[in-house]
């Protein structure tokens, strides 16, 4: 009886795999026809092209057209393609929460769940199965050691705001950047805006990605980042540069970077099977181990020196609330900072 | 004279005022030019107009009230005025003295000199600014290291990101505008004025002052002018120099107008004042050009020679040479440097040494090769149909052939306010629409530098003409060829290396745009200067520097082709 139980077993999971394999062939087939999927996307452009490069390799006659802009950015051409009737975009993939509340609002996603997000931690998936979290980084205070000696450096948010750091730090910006959009939400509800009001006192150097102020830091033109995403402080690091990389204990803003594909996707076939690479065990851990990024994936491993989550005071932003609040975030960090 | 002389003149006279009383065999092709260019630029400008008048309430300037009353709007208008006069002045200070220098004075080197500053004039002013932040950053700048390192001071000689800094780089890379402007006018004023007033006893810094300048006055006024709007028109100098330090322009601000959710009617609001202030300014250069006759070029040439500078020559060419050191020498090297490192701003050892910036840009990274082929696309093609079309419009007014021709003028020069960022939205609408849809392609991308490169164009040809007496023209009329005929025969063989220079101003024009590509660009229409204004939001600082190297490069190439193929070096005079 046990041993037929298990044969019936091993031929329905025989027979479901073939199924998905079938699926899959059938997915590959239709994606090779359409020749390519468009991927607006804010991840950083080295990583987006070793993903695009992958997927490639992967499945030969499919092409990735990468369109790389921060995530204001990318909202914008969305909605200005929108605007005009033109339908561009297959795959749009930011790190504000909030756009994938607007976007699912207005009706501008396709509803597709990729296999084996199941498991992932609900900050990973929408509810109502629109868009799902394909990576997660954090936003972290870094600093320049060569310059600023560790016992010196600014180990906590509240350190920033010492007038002698005035002139020494750089941030990004929530106008250009989901992370830093996220960043400063979560800030704003830990301390209110006068966090940012006394920060802007310190003259800080403003640039725009929140993968620029690792350059910024690791050259010493500002040797504090009071700011920025810590997957490229990390891989600048791991480049040979010296940056230390700060996980402030008062609580680190922890940005889920959701991904979906576009209601009027011009290659939806390719574009699902982008979304089936993306959430593969494999291209998971190649985000890991490749990018220094953190995911949803249960199975995932993070390289040793890299802290683990459940070891931080994680701030979790609210994609609905970030979705509320962009506009007054864009307007109060330009009121304080100038630009 | 003889009798058969005398009725020879009577009967060309004849045919003159026949000419002028029956209808012009050419004029359609005067009237679609004019038409052509009307439709060119009136669409986008209509648009704007009505976006900024208009809302669902109906006609209102509650817009202009928006705009006009937020004090940080303002700080933006006036930090654009204040940027913009000043590098007018330092370009025409720079652009003209180097000019004449180069024109009319023995200054050793000429033809380098020459070649550098179109190296400047090739160099995109983003490009320049992101090289500046590399060598003046207060802290990891290369010249404020020295500095340190000279003189043990923990502090910094320049900083970048200010207004200062901001004016310094925009004046490094407007003054070729001027430059050209005025070494064109200078290689056509014959000496024989100037040899009179010597005859009469002036010293040479007297003729210079009372002879050549006041000749050289309107290029003077209008390189003052061309240089200004030039910079009131940037938008990635700004945006790389000033965003940081939170100082925004005119442009950085109608940028930050079209982030989602777009307030495209404050932009229009924005940029309509600034259109009537140019039509103020083009209209006052008008007035003080337009009373004089500023034709130096008659059938026969006169002769130039070169003024002496003695003991002068070896600081002048310091000068010019210090000026060419701070906007190509300085900033290429250290882009060179930066291209071959893994860290920018450490010295470049064998530790530091990589090749990987050269890998990732040209092999990795996907979209370089479609951009480095859709600019040059565009470049050739824009080039080409601007340099035609800027010089029949040119025609039209200048020989005044068409009714209301002066108001083309208005039309042609009209783009050089309209901020390339507040252009593309107007193309935006306009040609993402049924009749005419464009976007998508390169070709919305084609009409957005046409129309912004009109200025440009026509104003090289315009100054090119006047420069040229109609009397040749009109000998030719006379004896029967048509107007296309004589332009083509007659007054385009004198003004070749004018439009020629015509058709350089455009290329280089284009393939360095950015303020309006960044709007209108689609994954497939992806332009260079986009890609390098991607990388530097993210900072990758050894990729653009890839990037900006092969841009001159490649320019360069094709600038001396050009040139090669027109039998005459640009880096030479006329001779």
């Amino acid at each position: 009886m046990m041993r037929l139980v298990a044969a019936l077993a091993a031929v329905w999971c025989l027979g479901g795999v073939s199924v998905a394999f079938a699926q899959d062939a059938a997915l590959v087939q239709a994606a090779k026809k359409e020749g390519k999927v468009v991927w607006y996307t804010s991840l950083a452009i080295p990583s987006s092209t070793a993903i695009a490069h992958a997927f490639r390799t992967k499945y030969p006659g499919v092409d990735v057209e990468v369109h790389r802009t921060g995530s204001q950015r990318v909202l914008q051409r969305v909605m200005q393609e929108a605007g005009a009737g033109i339908k561009n975009a297959d795959i749009i993939h930011t790190s504000d929460a909030g756009h994938f509340v607007l976007l699912k609002e207005k009706g501008m996603l396709l509803k597709y769940t990729p296999r084996g997000v199941e498991p992932f931690p609900s900050g990973f998936k929408d509810k109502d199965g629109y868009y799902f979290g394909m990576r997660a980084t954090l936003s972290v205070i870094a600093h320049n050691p060569k310059v600023v000696p560790e016992k010196d450096a600014p180990k906590t948010w509240k350190d920033l705001l010492n007038s002698k750091w005035k002139g020494r730090m750089v941030s990004a910006h929530p106008g250009y950047s989901g992370i830093i959009m996220t960043h400063v939400l979560a800030l704003v509800n830990l301390y209110g805006w006068d966090y940012f009001r006394d920060l802007a006192k310190n003259s800080l150097h403003l640039v725009q990605s929140a993968n620029d102020p690792a350059g910024v830091v690791a050259s010493g033109e500002r040797p504090i980042g009071v700011n920025g995403a810590e997957y490229f402080y990390y891989k600048t690091l791991k480049q040979g540069n010296p940056i230390k990389i700060v996980y402030p204990a008062e609580g680190v803003p922890l940005v889920v970077s959701p991904v979906a594909v576009a209601k009027d996707a011009p290659h939806p076939n390719a574009a699902k099977l982008f979304m089936e690479f993306i959430f593969a065990r494999e291209s998971q851990q190649l985000l890991a181990d490749r990018e220094g990024l953190y995911t949803g994936h249960p199975a995932v491993t993070y390289p040793p020196d890299k802290p683990k989550l459940k070891d931080l005071k994680l701030l979790n932003a609210d994609p609905d609330e970030l979705e509320k609040r962009n506009a007054e975030i864009k307007k109060r960090f330009t009121q304080f900072f100038g630009a | 004279m003889s009798i058969a002389g005398t009725e020879t003149i009577g009967r060309a006279r004849a045919a003159v005022r026949l000419g002028l009383a029956t209808r012009d065999a050419t004029l359609p092709v005067w009237a679609g030019v004019a038409l052509l260019l009307v439709f060119l630029m009136v669409l986008p400008l209509a648009s704007l107009v009505s976006t900024s008048l208009v809302d669902e309430t109906g006609i209102t300037l509650r817009k202009y009230v928006e705009v006009f009353t937020n004090a940080a709007f303002l700080k933006a208008i006036w930090n654009t005025i204040v940027v913009s006069f000043w590098v007018g002045i330092i370009a025409v200070a720079a652009g003209g003295s180097m000019a004449w220098l180069v024109t009319r004075t023995d200054l050793p080197l000429k033809r380098c000199v020459r070649a550098l500053v179109m190296a400047s004039f090739v160099t995109p002013p983003f490009l320049g600014a992101f090289a500046w932040t590399l060598l003046a950053g207060p802290n990891a700048g290369a010249l404020n290291k020295l500095y340190r390192a000279l003189t043990g001071s923990d502090g910094f000689l320049f900083n970048i990101f200010t207004l200062e800094g901001l004016i310094f780089v925009m004046a490094l890379y407007s003054f070729p505008y001027v430059f050209s402007m005025i070494a064109n006018v200078c290689e056509l004023i014959s000496s024989d004025l100037e040899d009179a007033a010597v005859i009469l006893g002036a010293s040479k810094v007297r003729t210079a002052c009372t002879i050549t300048l006041p000749l050289a006055l309107p290029a003077l006024l209008g390189g003052f002018i061309v240089a200004f709007l030039h910079s009131l028109s940037l938008f990635g100098a700004p945006a790389i120099l000033g965003l940081p330090a939170g100082i925004h322009t005119i442009t950085t601000q109608i940028w930050t107008f079209f982030q989602y959710p777009p307030r495209l009617d404050l932009a229009a609001a924005f940029s309509v004042p600034l259109l009537l202030a140019t039509m103020a300014l083009i209209a006052l250069q008008k007035k003080i050009l337009g009373r004089r006759g500023f034709s130096t070029v008659g059938g026969k040439g006169g002769q130039r020679r070169l003024v002496r500078l003695g003991w002068a020559r070896v600081p002048a060419f310091l000068l010019v040479g210090g000026v060419l050191s701070l906007s190509i020498f300085l900033p290429y090297w250290i882009l060179l440097k930066a291209a071959f490192s893994k860290a920018w701003a450490v010295p470049l050892d064998w530790d530091n040494f990589t090749l990987n910036n050269f890998k990732f840009v040209l092999f990795q990274y996907t979209d370089t090769q479609r951009a480095i082929f859709n600019t040059f696309k565009l470049g050739v093609l824009t080039a080409t149909a601007g340099t035609l079309l800027a010089t029949l419009v040119a025609y039209i007014t200048n020989r005044n052939i068409l009714r209301g021709a002066r108001f083309l003028s208005f039309f042609a020069l009209a783009p050089l306010v309209i901020p390339g960022i507040v252009l593309a939205v107007a193309l935006f609408i306009v040609y993402t629409r049924p009749p005419i849809v464009l976007y998508g392609t390169v070709w919305i991308l084609f009409v957005a530098y046409l129309t912004k490169e009109m200025p440009i164009g026509f104003s090289q040809a315009e100054s090119t003409f006047k420069s040229i007496h109609p009397e040749l023209e009109d000998a030719s009329r006379i004896i029967g060829a048509n107007r296309l005929t004589s332009l083509k025969d007659v007054t385009a063989p004198l003004a070749r290396s004018g439009l020629i220079a015509a058709w350089c101003f455009i290329f280089i024009g284009v393939i360095r745009e950015l303020s309006a590509s960044i709007l209108l660009f689609s994954p497939a229409s992806k332009v260079v200067s986009v890609v390098i204004f991607d990388l530097k939001e993210e900072g990758l600082v050894g990729a653009i520097s890839v990037l900006g190297i092969f841009l001159l490069l490649v320019s360069f190439a094709v600038i001396l082709a050009v040139h090669w193929a027109a039998g005459r070096d640009l880096a030479g005079g006329r001779e």
